[in-house]
């Protein structure tokens, strides 16, 4: 973008305004029908305030637990390579394009009480279905993609130059890990930790099909809405647009930060065996 | 780029067809006509029945059926969606159509639909009455207040004396049954029709407090459709002898 060449032709403004405001009409739509003097009174009732805050506590577990298994599979996707590698991807992506609702019933019968691990944890004593668990395993299922995405490429865009300089350095896998990749994708891990928060904010079909409903435990702000819509429309109206200021702010923030995918340094074909070879030439020595 | 710009076209050309296409409806082309029949989801099996015995009673009429949830179907007619009949499943969401003076003449109820208990086939909590379900670690899935399933189960509740904790209140009877067919749950308060749809996948408990809530089914002709007179007469099929035989076979109650 900021090479210097912003010739685009006339016609694609034209089309980019229209698909503009196709996103900004809808919500421009659901703001003029809100019932503003009765905001606040709508968006303070008992099932609002617990619905939200259910949802900021199991968006928040969930974007743990997707740290937790997707910063170790973003590495293993961005920095080896094997037999299977890109089914492997294929499958940690499926949840992004598939129906949420069929993640539910997945889900259903992996951790219901007929399923295949929820039969032994029932005898265990551990209850998955109808709990809050239930609602943070689903938000994770859906979140998780979001996040090894946006560190794989973080990871490729970053290249692993520092990371052979400083294994030449002697420093072993763990310490350059800790000291020096991380560090480097911050911006991308950040950011696809805010996108997986985003994601499990808005939950919903998984959540409905695996979880269930129950004020307090499993009915977060997207069933809460789904809910009042049946008779009051006008909090559901006010709930919608809460949840649109919660994405508002969390896409306004993780997007805010310098795109480490920015600038030339594009995903380096080989720069993946640079560990190995010992592609140090020339690199800075001050590795952040 | 002249490739590009003609694929574009192309593209855009096609998209028009198709909206275009979707717009004229089927049937209107080969001089058939459509009726439109919006209806509860509840009323899918009869009125798919019902349908097909209009359409062979009128040649050349084409039934297009849709089935959602009554507050769905309410709020898509009020909205200006095109339909020249409404079922509803509860008084509420007629009244809302009739409030937006959307309704031809009066509605009239033509069926009507109690609770049932419906258990997976195994009974695994050992359920054999209403009450049972407040024995403690058994795991009842309800209707939210919200909707009219939930309402019945709420009228019920008071007319049994017995305060339920469920451990999930679904915002549609089918979302209950399919915790029950799953196993998920060990029980949960449906239709009587519903437990008759769901076949061998879950076992009825028959109980005698499902009389406190009788919940009635109204029918209307809508004054935005195209087809007053098929209305009228898919309207009379459905309270008439055929129409009322077919939604007992399913098991409604009468009106």
């Amino acid at each position: 973008m900021r090479h210097g060449y912003t010739g685009i032709p006339r016609w694609a403004l034209g089309i980019a305004a229209v698909g503009a405001l196709f996103v900004l009409l809808p919500l421009a739509a659901m703001a003029a029908r809100v019932d503003w003097p009765h905001l606040l009174p709508l968006l303070s009732s008992e099932a609002s305030l617990t619905a939200l805050g259910l949802s900021l506590r199991t968006a928040a577990a969930s974007t743990v637990l997707c740290l937790l298994f997707g910063v170790p599979l973003a590495l293993v996707l961005a920095r080896t390579s094997f037999r299977g590698q890109r089914l492997l991807r294929s499958f940690v992506l499926l949840p992004l394009v598939l129906p949420p609702v069929v993640g539910g019933i997945a889900l259903l019968y992996t951790f219901g009480r007929q399923g295949l691990l929820g039969r032994s944890l029932e005898i265990a004593g551990v209850q998955i279905a109808f709990s809050t668990t239930a609602v943070v395993l689903a938000q994770t299922f859906v979140a998780l993609p979001f996040l090894v995405v946006s560190l794989e490429g973080a990871l490729r865009s970053a290249g692993s130059r520092y990371e052979a300089v400083a294994a030449t350095l002697g420093a072993r896998p763990g310490t350059v890990l800790r000291r020096v990749t991380l560090p480097l994708v911050l911006p991308g891990l950040a950011s696809g930790a805010v996108l997986s928060f985003a994601r499990s904010l808005g939950e919903f079909g998984a959540t409905l099909t695996f979880a269930g409903s129950l004020q307090g435990v499993t009915r977060t702000l997207p069933l809460e809405i789904y809910l009042q819509r049946e008779t009051d429309a006008d909090a559901a109206v006010a709930l919608s647009l809460l949840l649109v200021a919660v994405a508002v702010i969390v896409v306004g923030l993780s997007y805010r930060g310098p795109s480490p995918a920015g600038g030339d340094s594009g995903p380096v074909a080989g720069s993946r065996t640079g560990r190995t070879t010992g592609r140090i030439s020339g690199v800075r020595r001050e590795a952040p | 780029m002249n490739r590009l710009r003609r694929a574009a076209a192309l593209l855009a050309a096609g998209a028009l067809a198709l909206g275009t296409g979707a717009c004229a409806g089927p049937g209107n082309g080969s001089g058939g006509r459509t009726l439109t029949v919006f209806a509860a989801a509840s009323l899918k099996a009869p009125f798919t029945e019902l349908a097909r015995d209009f359409e062979a009673g009128h040649p050349g009429t084409t039934v297009t059926l849709s089935f959602a949830g009554s507050a769905d179907l309410a709020t898509q007619l009020s909205q200006g969606a095109p339909a020249d009949v409404f079922a509803s499943a509860d008084a509420k969401n007629m009244a809302k159509v009739l409030d937006a003076g959307l309704v031809e003449g009066t509605p009239r109820n033509f069926a009507s639909n109690v609770l049932a208990l419906a258990v997976p086939p195994a009974n695994p909590a050992d359920i054999a009455s209403f009450a049972d379900l407040a024995r403690p670690g058994v795991r009842v899935v309800v209707c939210a207040a919200q909707v009219p399933c939930g309402a019945a189960a709420r009228t019920v509740q008071a007319a049994a004396g017995v305060t339920l904790k469920p451990v999930s209140e679904e915002s549609s009877v089918t979302d209950v049954l399919g915790k029950v067919t799953s196993g998920e749950a060990d029980a949960g308060l449906v239709y009587v029709t519903d437990v008759r749809s769901a076949g061998s996948k879950v076992k009825e408990i028959p109980f005698p407090e499902s009389a406190a809530a009788v919940n009635r089914y109204p029918i209307a002709a809508l004054k935005n459709g195209r087809e007053a007179d098929l209305a009228d007469a898919f309207t009379a099929e459905v309270t008439g002898d055929r129409g009322q035989k077919i939604l007992a076979g399913a098991g409604f109650g009468k009106p």
